[in-house]
């Protein structure tokens, strides 16, 4: 082995990398915003006593959590434009991550509502308050709460996944790494520095969420 | 012990049957309530008690019989379950506060939400529930803060914050240590001659003869006995009284 390490190549590429971790936050965050709140949406379909709203939660969440997430990202980037939908590679990354983490959200806060005691809902529904009512305001909080850390696990493995869009050019990390070994053919330099900085991301991210938990959720457990 | 008005009712329950599957767990119930009329209801475990208090503000459904609460029929199907509920309050075992929020927000949440008022309004009513139960100096706590005693009393407040014509009570008392059973019998006692409408689902003798205008004693799923708390607890007229009340008397 004389293969001689340098990194100096990466180091001197720190712009694009910088742009890159910007990209990955960018399109993980909106993901996981986005995500959240339409896996919310298929939570409550999945729990309706509408029996054809379940069907469709149940189909779609089964259908995600079933396919690989490469298929899904080349499926809304390269598939949807037959349909007239064209979208951008870092717009189709969005959706595809949103569609995916919908999917596995619905089932973390499913499981976070149906922890929550059934006389929380009789003294909303005694007190005269709405099944809309009753949800947001005295089962949200405390469900949430319940898979807090489920939930943060699911969005730093999402944020870990968007490495896959780089394969339809969302300019995010994964991407201007690609990029730059083409040029240099550092490989091996590359990509450790990029595992590295995956790896200082999670924790970030991590930390962030657990953040976020300890103000959200400061009221003091049973 | 205040004075009732015979003449109005307060809930009119007629022939009211209710199954769970194939178990009938109410018989043929009909109970008359006036308005201002303490009512202690006891019985065995799991002659119906709770269920019977629960079709009052349609946490239950029913399948025969008519319930009217204030003069007001409870359709079937619940479509005005809230309107009946707002006429109503209900105090549960497990007191049931949100634990997300503060002692000041429980009692605020559905004022906002149902009653529509100021946050302003809210606030003043809820502080003045929360000094008549005497525990306004917890306000800002939370729930898992206060002990069981203390937990149930801003139940009781958030309940009064509604306003109700009538209260419903479940074992409020039951899931309590001994030590802290009083201060919510005393909270009860005061609210009762205040001249609230009351049912309560309790096993506190005492407390059924310091406020019950009558007693109902209920075993799998019928009235059995209903009388006021002298006549009841001297001279009951069932055997199936007498042997309920020998088994909760004798400790
Ligand atoms: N959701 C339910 N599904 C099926 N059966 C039920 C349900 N709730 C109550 N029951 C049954 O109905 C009967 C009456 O129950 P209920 O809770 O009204 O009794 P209770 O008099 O309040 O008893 P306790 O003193 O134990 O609270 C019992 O036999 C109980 O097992
Ligand atoms: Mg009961």
């Amino acid at each position: 082995m004389n293969y001689t390490f340098d990194f100096s190549p990466v180091l001197a590429a720190w712009p694009t990398l910088l742009e890159g971790v910007i990209g990955t936050l960018r399109m993980s965050s909106l993901s996981m915003v986005f995500g959240l709140s339409l896996g919310i949406v298929f939570m409550l379909m999945r729990l309706s006593n509408q029996k054809v709203l379940r069907i469709i939660a149940i189909g779609y969440i089964e259908l995600i959590r079933n396919t690989p997430i490469l298929v899904q990202v080349f499926f809304v980037f390269f598939g949807m434009p037959a349909i007239g939908i064209r979208l951008s590679g870092e717009q189709a990354a969005i959706l595809a991550m949103t569609l995916n983490c919908a999917a596995y959200a619905a089932e973390i806060v499913r499981g976070g509502v149906q922890s929550i005691r059934p006389g929380q809902i009789e003294a909303g529904r005694a007190l005269g308050m709405h099944t809309a009512d009753i949800y947001r305001f005295i089962v949200f909080r405390p469900a949430i709460r319940a898979v807090y850390p489920a939930l943060c696990s699911q969005f730093i493995l999402m944020m870990l996944n968007s490495s896959l869009v780089s394969s339809v050019s969302a300019e995010e990390l994964t991407y201007f790494a690609q990029t730059l070994d083409s040029q240099t053919f550092r490989s091996f330099e590359i990509y450790l520095t990029l595992g590295v900085i995956y790896l200082v991301l999670s924790q970030f991210f991590s930390a962030a969420l657990s953040m976020i938990g300890r103000v959200y959720f400061s009221y003091p457990a049973k | 012990m205040s004075e009732i008005a015979k003449s109005e009712k307060a809930i009119d329950m007629i022939g009211v049957n209710k199954w769970y599957g194939s178990l009938q767990v109410l018989k043929g119930i009909n109970l008359n309530v006036a308005r201002g009329e303490h009512i202690v209801l006891c019985g065995p475990s799991g002659s119906g008690k709770s269920t019977l208090i629960r079709c009052i503000n349609h946490l239950e459904e029913i399948q025969e019989g008519t319930i009217f609460v204030n003069g007001t029929q409870l359709s079937q199907s619940g479509a005005n379950a809230d309107h009946i509920r707002r006429d109503v309050g209900m105090v549960f075992q497990q007191f049931n506060l949100f634990p997300h929020l503060t002692v000041l927000e429980n009692c605020m949440l559905a004022q906002r939400r149902v009653r529509k008022v100021s946050v302003a309004e809210a606030r003043e009513k809820a502080m003045r529930h929360l000094e008549r139960v005497h525990i306004a100096e917890q306000a800002l706590k939370y729930p898992a803060q206060l002990s069981g005693g203390q937990q149930q009393r801003v139940a009781i407040a958030r309940a009064l914050c509604m306003d109700p014509k009538i209260m419903l009570f479940d074992e409020p008392t039951s899931a309590l240590d001994p030590e802290m059973v009083k201060e919510v019998l005393d909270t009860m006692i005061s609210l009762a001659d205040d001249g609230i409408t009351m049912i309560c689902v309790t096993h506190e003798m005492g407390f059924a003869r310091a406020v019950a205008h009558r007693v109902i004693f209920m075993d799998r799923g019928e009235i059995i006995e209903s009388a006021e708390p002298a006549a009841f607890f001297g001279n009951p007229s069932h055997e199936r009284t007498r042997a309920f009340l020998s088994q909760i008397l004798d400790h």
